[in-house]
């Protein structure tokens, strides 16, 4: 690596292995603007570009999942406000542009940046993957016909199409390849009114031919054209995924650049918003309060937690994480005096370990994926775990109007979890519209509390800007970051409060 | 007839070992036209010896030295194993992280006792030949998906030994799959879910696979026979009860069925004509119970892990004598555990032979191997021997077909 002083040109090695020549230019397809990103990209550019680039890109990232949780993917107005905003951000939005040389250069170049930074750890992984998924999905979807071909040409998916003929009772169907019959199949599964299948081998179709969702004849699934984006985009995910895996391993050698280590390590930390690992909202909250919060402020999960936190003076491991990190956010605690208050009244037999690897407060993203619960837990999202039936009766017991659960449900029975939690926010603080995308516990604690003006003077010190400005935007948001991390010193006096509370209770 | 003693299996295994075991298939077998590169070396065999002693990790570089070991050691039980990244035998000597388990054939377990909710003849390991339909509409209903729906040419299917049946599938690729794949088969291959809590087990669709609706043609043969007579599952009220549990009716319902009905002997469909359910609805149910009471029930654990062992074709059943013995997919109907030879059987006809023969003895200059072949063909074992050397021609076969491709695609350079 090689640097004049002003200049502050840099080699970007962005991938350390043997790269294969990739010119923007050349590319006859046009169908660039829409790639797997296989091929890092070989060239110098300069640190400032570097920059703006990968702030672009963060931006775009972030639209892209506030849309996706405020909106259902795919819909015109979704498609609509994403074009847009790929427009303003200098993005190719449109696959069928062909000379639009310098945005696929940024796209392709901001994508492998965004890499370096979001590779660290699993959550930035996951929520990273999800946003790319996100925006690949549009794209494809924006692809005509034969771009489709050519682009799963270019991906090593192209398998062959067949076309189905429904004859003339209906429910007979028979397959069609090259103007040959290849198979009566007797009843297909209509559950499509497509007229072509793809036919992919099983390997590449396992998800489908596992729950017998498609037609399944000689090793290969018969995909209708619609199903076929699911296959397309777990190949995607998994060679992404893998990828990040790598790009972990070789970012040691990156970071020893120190011109690029702060940008990186600034990048990641603005994924979502504040990082809630650090207390920062120091209220005077006493203890005979934390019962009233959590009707008032907390989200259903940790209200729930906390309900049965009372309730059983127990709560298991999943549960004690998720509750505990949260708390500690809020500022209330840290997980070792919660741990520690709680031990008293059970013994907890696993090691330190599992605390040692994550202080950070679970975001929504990570409650609704990961360890789901089991017999006698309480944690998770209530609108992702909860059987519908019983959210019902909660909310119910929550005395939310008939009409906002109706509402509730139907986001949940779409899958719309983290929406339903904002609709959830919005009935209970009684707003039409909250202005935010909801991801974290303690972004809905934070929020209620501004919203109902208990600590509002102190909140517009201590919380970083949220989400509507970049908190990227350069040196600002680091000075931010430091004063943050200096103000962290919580009351002695209340956490001993605190572990009585737990210890007794 | 030699009845079976298993405290005579010391005696009789070096015989049968010595004179009876088809090695000589068996490593044709297992070496795949030896196409891949120490296939058989790497391959794990364990044995079973005198008071369950396991001894895991066995390889070996021939079939000639597997057969030597086999005939030394005496083995109660032989499994088949995975064929992993280095010899097993050298296990220790490469680190953990490095020995794995790379490809195995894809196995199927299908054991009685996991019908035993639906089963009224027998339970747990007894078996008779009412309950032994339920093998028969298994391997039917699970070869015609794998030749139809996976696109597979060769199975080996076996006889267990004592109460289910093992498949083997050998094809190339299917070696090759992850456990990712092999569960997925196994998922697609199962329309009974749920342990001892759930009651109904089956629940159909509106639109109904055509897995499921081909397997339904199959049941449907048997059905009348098997259900209804065999193990007159509505003979009994306790029995009628249990399949009335399925229909998707309350319990008022059911006490007036009950009522009207008088536990007699009436077909499935009858017991709907109380009902108000539409015909669609009525037609899903009777499929559900059909599935529910034959569909095969094939353990998950057993066919995901590539390092799974699964005992091996030709061993001898410790418990019951019998041999594992391969089925003639053509004669699946005629098959009958019942008459699969047992190791005592056998040696009995060694006996007999050995005596006819005893003057008969010309030329002396016989190998050892043409001797056996000439041995288990007088017994009883020979027909079973028979398929399984079928089944080897058609993997070798296409292996040939396989190494042509090959050298055709190299002469194209």
């Amino acid at each position: 690596l090689r640097f004049s002083a002003r200049k502050r040109h840099l080699i970007c090695m962005l991938r350390l292995k043997k790269q294969r020549r990739f010119t923007y230019p050349k590319c006859p397809s046009g169908i660039r603007s829409l790639q797997f990103y296989l091929t890092p990209p070989i060239e110098n550019i300069s640190l400032i570009e570097f920059e703006s680039f990968a702030v672009d890109r963060l931006k775009l990232l972030k639209v892209v999942e506030n849309l996706g949780v405020s909106m259902i993917k795919g819909t015109a107005l979704y498609n609509q406000k994403l074009e847009a905003e790929l427009k303003t951000l200098q993005f190719p939005y449109h696959a069928l542009l062909e000379n639009d040389y310098d945005r696929r250069r940024k796209d392709h170049i901001s994508h492998f940046i965004l890499r370096l930074a979001y590779c660290q750890t699993e959550e930035l992984r996951r929520w990273f993957i999800q946003q790319e998924l996100d925006l690949f999905r549009y794209r494809f979807t924006q692809l005509s016909e034969e771009l489709t071909k050519r682009f799963l040409a270019y991906v090593n998916l192209a398998y062959d199409s067949v076309s189905t003929w429904v004859s003339m009772r209906g429910h007979e169907r028979s397959l069609h390849k090259d103007g040959k019959n290849i198979k009566t199949s007797g009843p297909l599964l209509i559950t499509s009114i497509s007229t072509f299948h793809i036919q992919v081998p099983f390997s590449d179709s396992v998800d489908l031919v596992r729950v017998k969702r498609v037609y399944f004849y000689g090793g290969y699934a018969y995909v209708p054209q619609q199903d076929f984006l699911v296959i397309l985009l777990n190949n995607y995910r998994t060679r992404l995924s893998k990828a990040l895996a790598i790009t972990a391993r070789s970012l040691p050698i990156i970071q020893t650049d120190e011109r690029l280590q702060p940008l990186l390590s600034h990048l990641s930390h603005a994924y979502v918003g504040p990082d809630y690992s650090i207390e920062k909202n120091i209220g005077k909250i006493s203890l005979e309060q934390i019962d009233a919060l959590s009707v008032k402020s907390f989200p259903p999960c940790m209200r729930q937690l906390h309900k049965a936190l009372r309730e059983n003076h127990h709560l298991r491991h999943g549960g004690r994480m998720q509750y505990g990190l949260f708390l500690k956010g809020i500022g209330k605690l840290d997980a070792d005096k919660f741990d520690k208050g709680y031990a008293y009244n059970i013994r907890h037999s696993y090691g330190k370990e599992g605390k040692r690897t994550d202080y950070t407060p679970f975001s929504c993203m990570k409650i609704i994926m990961s360890n789901p619960p089991g017999q006698g837990d309480y944690h998770g999202c209530p609108f992702r775990h909860s059987d519908p039936e019983l959210l019902k009766q909660k909310l119910q017991s929550y005395k939310i109007p008939p009409t906002g659960i109706s509402q509730i449900l139907d986001l949940v029975k779409g899958m719309h979890y983290q929406v339903a939690c904002q609709k959830y926010f919005e009935l209970t603080h009684d707003v039409s519209d909250i202005g935010f995308s909801l991801n974290h516990p303690n972004q809905y604690f934070v929020e209620s509390q501004q919203l109902l003006g208990g600590v509002k003077e102190m909140k517009k010190e201590q919380r970083q800007p949220e989400n509507s400005q970049p908190k990227y935007s350069n040196q600002k948001s680091v000075t931010t970051n430091s004063t943050l991390s200096s103000s962290n010193a919580p009351e002695e006096m209340e956490l001993e409060g605190l572990e009585d509370y737990f210890a007794e209770d | 007839m030699a009845d079976y003693d298993s405290g005579s299996l010391p005696d009789l295994l070096p015989l049968y070992y010595r004179r009876l075991f088809p090695f000589g298939l068996y490593g044709r077998w297992l070496r795949y036209g030896d196409v891949t590169k120490n296939y058989f070396q790497r391959r794990e065999f364990s044995f079973t010896l005198r008071d369950d002693i396991y001894v895991r990790y066995q390889s070996f570089n021939t079939p000639q030295e597997l057969e030597k070991e086999i005939q030394k050691m005496c083995p109660y039980k032989i499994d088949i194993g995975a064929v992993y990244s280095h010899k097993p035998i050298q296990h220790n000597t490469v680190h953990m992280s490095a020995f794995q388990a790379q490809e195995k054939e894809l196995v199927f377990d299908i054991d009685m006792t996991d019908y035993d909710d639906v089963r009224r003849c027998c339970s747990s390991a007894d078996i008779c030949s009412k309950c032994w339909t339920l093998m028969t509409i298994a391997i039917r209903i699970i070869d015609r998906s794998l030749v139809e729906d996976f696109g597979i040419k060769h199975r080996l299917w076996v006889y267990s030994g004592r109460r289910g049946v093992h498949c083997w599938v050998c094809d190339d690729s299917v070696r090759k799959w992850s456990s990712t794949l092999r569960s997925a088969a196994v998922e697609y291959l199962t329309v009974v879910k749920g342990g001892g809590e759930t009651i109904k087990k089956v629940v159909l669709l509106e639109n109904i696979h055509p897995f499921i609706r081909k397997s339904i043609d199959v049941i449907k043969e048997y059905f009348e026979e098997y259900a209804l007579v065999g193990q007159d599952i509505l003979g009994s009220k306790e029995s009628y009860e249990k399949v009335l549990a399925l229909k998707n009716h309350d319990s008022l319902q059911r006490w007036n069925i009950l009522k009207k009905q008088k536990f007699s002997k009436t077909p499935v469909r009858s017991l709907f004509q109380f009902s108000n359910l539409t015909l669609q609805t009525k037609q899903r149910t009777e499929w559900e119970i059909m599935l529910q009471y034959c569909f095969p029930r094939l353990d998950i654990n057993v066919s995901k892990g590539i390092n799974h062992l699964l005992k091996s074709p030709f061993s001898v059943h410790p418990k019951t004598g019998r041999i594992s013995v391969p089925i003639d997919l053509k004669k699946v109907d005629e098959f009958d555990p019942f008459t699969v030879p047992t190791i005592s059987q056998l040696c009995h006809e060694l006996d007999t032979i050995k005596s006819d023969e005893v003057d008969g003895k010309e030329n002396g200059g016989e190998t050892e191997g043409s001797r056996r072949i000439r041995d288990y063909r007088k017994t009883s074992l020979a027909p079973y021997v028979k398929v399984f050397e079928q089944f080897v021609e058609e993997l070798e076969s296409s292996q040939r077909g396989e190494r042509l491709n090959v050298s055709d695609m190299q002469m194209d350079f």
